[in-house]
């Protein structure tokens, strides 16, 4: 152990190795897990603390997974839903790397299209496919359907 | 490989280069073999008649052969096969594929399965690019695509054609006019993305305020279905009908068109009058779909 102290105000402990995911928007952490795949059942080590203060935002929530390093693909996912969201890789309980999410260009297989007349709601080998637009909206590239607003009751 | 999926993908290069081609075919008569040995699959899982019968004479006519399903029903998809599947297969057998489908986005899922070209024929309330192409032919043979209005009438928000003829002409100096009633105008994305694009696209209540500045007045059928009661429906489509009352101070080059079938929004005493386009628009199907044949498969 480092001996560090957790800072003021912070609820959950620093971690040794892996990414804490700062500056979410109150009540979304378990869809930010949801989003990167992460369930009861994979083998991360997950810490989550919801709607704690912020200066900035009021209250935000944070994830901290031990362990393991998310992609720059795997967080700009989480742009969809958090766009303020920092990213910071952790190494030896030290900040090694600090970034923030961009919306991606396009996002496959985990947002559902809300046409129920669009072929990837149906029987068909295919994944779901958006590219996405102006504002973080994201328009099916398969039925053009475009998803305006309320992107995580799409999130599979 | 090249597929025909969205007349957005298109560049105006390849719209120009379809439409100067299916003009060149058309003025020599329709006299070419370019696809002759060739064996195109019309797969239509929902009903057509101009789509699939224009496909057909046009494969005939440079030479080619057609093998056909033409329902649900009398297809491995009625006993649960995917189309993914049905793609697969099918497009080991011939050298090109055309599809419609009730689905909307089924022919961009068949491109990503078939190891032959795709054109889409008609995908739900989708895409619809090869009427879109004869759409445009049919304005390009009466006037050039520059610095012309042109009116879309009807059922423009359930209304594939419509749509899709709006991305066609942002490739062109036009100015779009809107005319529809409220529960049925055009969707608010394809507005804003009108806007993207810098067209000039104007909403109006009513076609009297505007008919008279139009060089295309493009009719589409208002769909019954999309009606509370049939006094609403009756009652807009009515207001809709086009006469030749409603036509009698228009510009002389007015050209009128409808992608067919009509349900009464053209009076028949229209048909005479030298504006009315749609019978000769539904002719240039062949040599529209002649064109896109040969894109894909020469």
């Amino acid at each position: 152990m480092s001996g560090k102290e957790p800072e003021d105000g912070l609820l959950i402990s620093p971690i040794q190795d892996g990414t804490v995911i700062d500056h979410i928007t109150g009540g979304e952490a378990l869809v930010v897990l949801r989003i990167l795949g992460i369930t009861g059942t994979t083998k991360e080590a997950i810490s989550v603390a919801t709607n704690v203060g912020s200066r900035i935002s009021g209250k935000k929530d944070i994830v901290k997974i031990s362990n393991r390093e998310l992609s720059k693909e795997e967080v700009d996912r989480i742009a969809l839903i958090a766009p303020n969201a920092t990213i910071n890789i952790i190494r030896d309980f030290r900040v090694f790397e600090k970034m923030k999410v961009e919306i991606p260009e396009s996002v496959t297989g985990f947002v559902c299209c809300p046409n129920p007349g669009c072929i990837t709601n149906s029987n068909e080998p295919v994944e779901s496919g958006f590219k996405t637009k102006k504002g973080g909206r994201l328009q099916c590239i398969y039925c053009d359907t475009i998803i305006s607003d309320n992107i995580v009751d799409y999130i599979i | 490989m090249h597929h025909i999926i969205s007349i957005k993908e298109l560049e105006v290069e390849d719209i120009n280069r379809l439409l100067d081609k299916a003009r060149l075919i058309q003025e020599k008569g329709f006299k070419r073999r370019t696809l002759e040995g060739k064996l195109v699959a019309l797969l239509f899982f929902e009903p057509s008649t101009r789509t699939r019968m224009s496909f057909s004479a046009a494969l005939s006519r440079l030479g080619g052969d057609v093998i056909t399903v033409d329902s649900v029903e009398g297809s491995s998809i009625s006993k649960g096969e995917t189309l993914a599947d049905t793609i697969r297969v099918v497009s080991s057998y011939v050298d090109a594929i055309v599809l419609r489908h009730p689905k909307e986005g089924a022919a961009r899922l068949a491109a990503n399965f078939s190891t032959v070209p795709v054109i889409n024929a008609g995908d739900g309330a989708g895409q619809h690019p090869s009427q879109t192409l004869l759409d445009l032919y049919t304005i390009r043979e009466n006037m050039p695509l520059d610095n012309i209005d042109v009116g879309l009438l009807g059922d423009l928000r359930y209304g594939r054609t419509s749509h899709s003829l709006s991305y066609a002409l942002s490739n062109y100096n036009v100015r779009i006019h809107t005319i529809a009633p409220k529960s049925l105008e055009m969707p608010a994305v394809i507005i804003e993305e009108m806007a993207e694009r810098g067209v000039e696209l104007i909403q109006h209540d009513s076609l009297a305020d505007v008919i008279n500045e139009l060089d295309v007045l493009y009719v589409t059928r208002i769909q019954r279905e999309r009606f509370p009661d049939s006094a609403s429906y009756a009652r807009v489509a009515h207001s809709y009908r086009i006469t030749p009352e409603v036509l009698k101070d228009v510009k002389d080059n007015l050209i009128l068109m409808h992608p067919l079938p009509r349900a009464g929004e053209i009076d028949p005493a229209v048909d005479k009058l030298p504006y009315a386009k749609y019978f000769r628009q539904a002719e240039n199907g062949v040599p529209v779909r002649m064109a896109m044949l040969e894109e894909v498969m020469l």
